[in-house]
């Protein structure tokens, strides 16, 4: 598929650097010629310099032959204006970044239809919307919802002292009786799809799925259950802290955020009036102390520096606050924040690449069973998906211990009439379900590029 | 630095090689020749050493970087050469080593220099192999890899640049697979042209097919000893029109499938080619007046010559070595000025010399008005510090290996035409010099230690420089 790329910030080669590992045709625009050639040596790309409203340019990277296009630069209003052009000279589909909470509220869906976007995609308010989900449930490490929040896919890690601990999965399912499915387990860096006789370690990184009350059940046996957060203190006053406190707040929670900048203390105050916002530096413990850290149940870092987050979460952890999250933007970063046992981290930008790539899989697969649903597990190397089967699928009706899969695949879980079902191997699957596929090294497009 | 990747896209390479060396051995076979069975055994040893190759080293990282590219690069070059040699010195056509090495290394960077004192003699499986190569090093042997095997490595951008001629190199479609694609299917298409219309103007199929590839890849290996001379004026003018087609940049061409005809108009550098052209062979029409009956065979000849010489081809129609001084030092110059960037010609590019013109220009108004702002532009398009640093230091270093190269030459005891031209014609890629190497004869008279820096002239200016100048530094091959 031909997809043309405006902007290469952070956000933009992340997307790219997805895009291209998914096998499309990728043409980028950049006003930086250094970014440009940067970006060529790195990337199987097409680089084209130039500035990303100039319908010259966007002729020269090919646009009107492009069935995506994706403005991601810093402004929102340059990448409105660029995809309003891409399209007008005959791009097929066209997504913008547009993050300003202005923006986002009302006038979105007016704008989506009047400049005829895609898809707008707003990273910071999709990192909130994830922070969000883990503070509501906060055993977890990262929670995606399938088949809209009917269904749950949750990664934990094993603690030091699990009673899971030597335990196979058929004596953990026999034990706690409930309906749930191990689907993924990391342990160090190798990643298993694990069968009934699969023995857990400690200090192994699981993913499992089962419905919400399922879940609270399964925790309260294992003694790591961990009551909803409602006291939570936020480092930095970025644009996703807005959307988070915002939902918080709106949830029932209390707040606290601490900004160093005066100016920016004074537009939250009056965006988020039931806040408490602290004006200081967050990296001062003398300052967090005095807001009491230790008694918080969760700590955000949200700071533009990847570094203070990182230490500052470790700070929070030594003084024993519950649930600790911190954003990390870059990659190499990850390994050394889970070196120094932060477990949850959220990284904005892969966040944002799962989504565009969800809509190329979708929109280059309009005809069979799309892609409804893509999340990346386990440091995005094993993806889970959601299938609507459709009456292409050439396999229903049979039982699933009849299909010959292909190797580290795993029907994870059906929906049906809106009711979801872990599948035993007698289970079959119907048109008009929703099935839910794990893939671990295993680009999935169809659903029948499982068998 | 990464070993294994180096060792694997050689692997590759050697395969390809022996692949390809399997279609000369069919046109023995047809022809019923022995020669057949050294191009056999050749493709075999090649098959053998490329399978060993990449067997052992599969890499474990895919990484490319800068360095591994250009190593690549040299590395590949180098082995295509010794291994295109052994047919020759295993059918005892051309018994020493050195001779044969020169011969396939000018066939691969497309120079035509010969050291063959009677080429009418030579078997025709060998004939072709030897404009074989001319085709495939013209576009470029690694460029053949990236669009005949799928690579998994974003980076593989390195060794494009390292095989493709030019200051700038740019993908002209989104993935290097599908530009490599585009650039051979463009060059495989003007190539059946060609081959049909000489065949159409009466030219024996083989002599059109190695006449192709000759020009295709502007290097100038042919079947006669006196060239093109004794073919019809409709099969030079042939040849002359493809010459200048192929020294042309052929990002040109895409843009004219692409139906993008704004940007070819506004390439500076085919307006300059095409012009340098045109008066070059206005001037020695004129010069060259009293050589001929009259001014029809005037213009051919001049016209033949220019884009001859300017694409680093090396065909002749004449001996021009017999013209006046004036005609004989412009060809010499237009042998450095060479074809355009991205073409499959030689020579230091057109669009290098523009940028070297603009750059002095910009400096000399600086001069007088000391303090100001000016920008140089291409095409359109602000050129970098890096790039005009670039392309001096790029001329600087030509300019001294040049003279590196016409020192060592001038050991041996001929006169300095012979030596300045030989010198000229092997590092531009072009084949006949003047005086003892021009186009009536050849490299023969040179000894085996010219001979050998003459093959290396040859790569170097086919790789432009860097890559073959990078194997001489020890801090290359350092691990760290």
């Amino acid at each position: 598929m031909n997809i043309c790329i405006v902007g290469c910030g952070k956000v933009g080669t992340t997307i790219i650097s997805s895009l291209v590992s998914e096998g499309h045709d990728v043409v980028v625009v950049d006003s930086n010629n250094e970014v440009v050639s940067e970006i060529c040596n790195i990337y199987d790309v097409m680089g084209v310099c130039g500035n990303g409203v100039d319908s010259d340019v966007l002729l020269e990277a090919g646009v009107d032959n492009t069935e995506l296009f994706i403005a991601s630069t810093s402004s929102d209003e340059f990448n409105m204006l660029s995809c309003f052009i891409a399209k007008k000279l005959g791009a097929a589909h066209t997504i913008a970044r547009i993050r300003n909470p202005e923006y986002n509220d009302k006038s979105l869906s007016f704008m989506k239809q009047h400049l005829d976007l895609s898809m707008s995609i707003n990273p910071e308010l999709l990192t909130a919307q994830e922070m969000f989900n883990i503070l509501r449930f906060p055993t977890a490490i990262k929670i995606e919802t399938f088949s809209r929040r009917n269904f749950e896919m949750i990664e934990l890690k094993l603690k030091e002292n699990s009673i899971l601990n030597g335990m196979s999965l058929i004596e953990m399912r026999s034990r706690f009786k409930l309906n749930f499915l191990v689907c993924i387990v990391k342990r160090g860096d190798l990643v298993y799809i694990p069968d009934g006789s699969f023995m857990l370690n400690s200090g192994d990184r699981i993913a499992l799925t089962a419905e919400r009350s399922e879940l609270q059940k399964l925790f309260k046996g294992l003694g790591i259950f961990k009551k909803k957060t409602h006291d939570i203190m936020i480092l930095g006053g970025s644009k996703i802290s807005y959307y988070l406190a915002k939902m918080l707040i709106s949830s029932g929670c209390n707040v606290k955020i601490i900004e160093k900048d005066k100016a920016v203390c004074e537009r939250l105050c009056e965006l988020l009036p039931k806040a408490v916002i602290l004006n200081g530096d967050g990296a001062s413990q003398e300052l967090l102390l005095e807001e009491s850290i230790q008694n918080q149940d969760a700590f955000v870092s949200l700071t533009g520096i990847d570094e203070e987050n990182i230490l500052m979460s470790y700070f929070a952890e030594s003084q024993n606050v519950p649930t600790v999250i911190s954003k990390v933007n870059r990659d190499e970063l990850m390994p050394i924040a889970e070196k120094l046992s932060l477990d949850c981290i959220v990284s904005p930008k892969n966040i944002i690449s799962d989504v565009v790539v969800r809509f190329a899989r979708a929109l280059e697969n309009s005809l069979g069973s799309s892609v409804e649903a893509l999340y990346k597990f386990m440091d995005s190397e094993v993806e889970a998906l959601e299938f609507k089967v459709s009456s292409e699928f050439k396999y229903t009706n049979i039982p699933l211990k009849d299909l010959s899969f292909k190797k580290n695949i795993l029907v994870a879980g059906i929906i049906r009439n809106r009711k979801p079902f872990i599948p035993s191997g007698n289970d079959v699957i119907l048109t008009d379900d929703r099935v839910i596929i794990i893939s671990a090294g295993r680009k999935l497009y169809d659903l029948s590029d499982i068998i | 630095m990464n070993r294994r990747i180096i060792f694997y896209m050689l692997g590759k390479i050697t395969l390809l090689e022996g692949a390809l060396l399997l279609l000369p051995m069919a046109v023995a076979i047809f022809h019923g020749e022995n020669c057949a069975f050294s191009l056999l055994i050749s493709s075999i040893i090649a098959l053998l050493l490329g399978g060993g190759l990449t067997a052992f080293s599969k890499p474990s990282s895919r990484h490319i970087f800068a360095k591994e590219g250009l190593l690549i690069a040299a590395l590949s070059w180098i082995i295509v050469s010794v291994i295109g040699a052994l047919p020759f010195v295993i059918s005892g056509e051309i018994p020493s080593f050195i001779d044969a090495l020169f011969e396939t290394v000018s066939g691969f960077t497309t120079t035509g220099a010969s050291i063959l004192t009677d080429i009418e003699k030579m078997s025709r499986g060998l004939l072709f192999w030897r404009s074989f190569t001319h085709w495939i090093g013209g576009m470029g042997v690694l460029v053949l890899v990236m669009a005949l095997v799928p690579s998994d490595s974003g980076r593989s951008m390195h060794i494009l640049r390292a095989e493709m001629p030019g200051p700038i190199i740019e993908k002209i479609a989104p993935t290097i697979r599908s530009t490599a694609k585009i650039l051979y299917l463009i060059y495989l298409f003007m190539t059946v042209l060609q081959i049909v219309l000489l065949c159409v103007g009466g030219m024996p199929l083989f002599e059109s097919i190695i006449h192709t590839f000759g020009t295709a890849g502007t290097g100038g290996f042919g079947v006669k000893a006196d060239s093109i001379a004794g073919y019809s004026p409709y099969l030079q003018w042939v040849i002359t029109i493809f010459m200048i087609l192929f020294g042309v940049n052929f990002n040109i061409y895409n843009l004219i499938l692409l139906k993008k005809f704004k940007n070819v108009l506004k390439n500076a550098e085919i307006y300059v080619y095409l012009t340098i052209i045109l008066f070059s062979t206005i001037l020695i029409t004129v010069n060259t007046l009293p050589y001929f009956d009259n001014l029809s065979d005037g213009i051919r000849h001049s016209a033949f010559q220019v884009s001859s010489i300017i694409t680093t081809t090396g065909y002749s129609t004449v001996d021009y070595n017999l013209w006046p001084s004036f005609s004989k030092i412009l060809l010499i110059f237009l042998m450095f000025i060479g074809g355009c960037a991205g073409s499959t010609a030689g020579g230091l590019k057109v669009s290098r010399v523009i940028i070297i013109f603009k750059v002095i220009k910009q400096n000399l108004k600086r001069v007088i008005h000391p303090h100001a702002v000016s920008s140089i532009k291409l095409d359109g398009h602000i050129l970098s510090d890096g790039i005009q640093r670039g392309v001096f230091t790029y001329f600087s270093l030509y300019m001294i290996i040049y003279s590196a190269i016409l020192l060592i030459l001038c050991i041996e005891p001929f006169d300095i035409t012979t030596n300045l031209s030989a010198a000229a014609a092997c590092l531009n890629n072009v084949g006949p010099g003047l005086n003892l190497v021009g186009p009536a004869s050849n490299y023969s008279c040179y000894n085996d230690f010219s001979t050998f820096i003459l093959t290396i002239a040859m790569l170097i200016g086919r790789l432009e420089i860097y890559p073959i100048l990078f194997l001489f530094f020890p801090f290359v091959w350092n691990k760290k």
